[in-house]
């Protein structure tokens, strides 16, 4: 009896230890604070990344974050036509590039190409897809520097101002918009990096 | 109106125009080109494909401003001897029914091969899908893009 309330002892002792160190480690994937945010902070942080994610799960950026090998067009997120590819540089096909048919700015007319310099989606060895995954999921994918494009999460702001990016707030007739505007999607951004980064479960 | 340059066909241009004019107005009504088609005016057919540095472009969609300084390609100038492979297998297949999107296939299947050597059936779908043929030539343009693969090796 008292050797299995020791080893129980033991066992909570190693369980709190080790969930000790690994939260000063920064290795926790719960939704708990970091270490040197407060909770309003981390509450602030949800928020913004909430925010942040309503764009960034908009037809206009997850049409071309997707899981697999082509794109997709639309509000209703149907299959890009022309069995267009990926490729892998996430130019298109070594003989369908991109460019083929999408210039450096929109076409004019209603569906015609949308366009913005160096129009590409996601390479092949980091396709940063975000398709169907859940806010936590999404959030800890755009953290992770193997799964987007070897980033910290203070490199994410300049990637924000590319052309590329802010085509989804100009894109072309018949197309909708993100929901927040470009200036308030950055700066919820921010703060959601200024507020520790946090993700929800 | 403005100044624009290029190469076309290996010959220097430069033509006043108004920069945001589709490539496929300048080559045909300018240049007198008329191979290359006009189909949809919006990318979606193919007809008229061109070659802007090597690579396959539509050019209803293209302003010319995008291909200053660049070296475009139609299909009177990839053979203009008609020596070119995909030429010769189009020939000796007789992949054509009307004709009218052939130039953009052609145009199509030389880029794929300048990229892609020895395509398979997936490359070729890959590269074709979007060149769209009315009549339905689909399975001669499919042999004929192996048979010109074929030529162009037994050139080397």
């Amino acid at each position: 009896m008292i050797a299995t309330k020791r080893t129980r002892f033991h066992v909570w002792l190693s369980t709190f230890t080790l969930t000790a160190l690994l939260g000063f480690l920064g290795f926790s994937t719960r939704a708990t604070p970091c270490a040197n945010t407060t909770p309003e902070d981390h509450e602030k942080s949800i928020l913004a990344f909430r925010a942040v994610a309503s764009v960034m799960t908009s037809p206009r950026c997850l049409n071309c974050h997707v899981p697999g090998d082509a794109p997709l067009q639309g509000d209703d997120n149907h299959p890009h036509p022309m069995n267009v590819k990926r490729g892998i540089d996430g130019k298109g096909s070594p003989s369908l590039h991109c460019s083929a048919c999408h210039q450096a700015e929109n076409a004019k007319f209603l569906h015609g190409p949308p366009g913005a310099a160096d129009w590409q989606v996601p390479p092949a060895n980091t396709p940063m897809a975000w398709k169907g995954l859940t806010m936590g999921d999404l959030c800890r994918t755009l953290k992770d520097p193997a799964k987007n494009g070897n980033r910290s999460v203070q490199d994410l702001i300049p990637h924000m101002e590319t052309s590329l990016v802010r085509w989804a707030w100009n894109p072309g007739p018949g197309r909708t918009l993100p929901p927040l505007s470009h200036d308030e999607f950055v700066s919820r951004l921010k703060e959601w990096i200024d507020t520790g980064a946090a993700c929800p479960e | 109106m403005d100044t624009t340059r290029f190469t076309i066909n290996g010959k220097p241009v430069e033509l006043q125009i108004d920069p945001s004019t589709p490539l496929l107005w300048a080559i045909r009504e300018n240049l007198g080109l008329t191979g290359a088609k006009f189909g949809c005016g919006m990318a979606l057919c193919g007809a008229c494909t061109v070659h802007v540095e090597g690579n396959a472009v539509r050019s209803c969609v293209t302003p010319v401003k995008a291909i200053t300084n660049k070296h475009v390609t139609t299909i009177e100038g990839l053979a203009p001897d008609r020596s070119h492979p995909v030429q010769r297998a189009w020939l000796q297949l007789q992949v054509p029914q009307c004709g009218y999107c052939q130039c953009g296939q052609i145009m199509s299947a030389a880029a794929l091969l300048a990229a892609i050597p020895h395509p398979s059936d997936a490359d070729i779908d890959d590269a074709m899908a979007g060149n769209i043929c009315r009549c339905g030539t689909y399975a001669r343009i499919r042999k004929a893009i192996h048979l010109a693969a074929e030529m162009a090796g037994g050139q080397k």
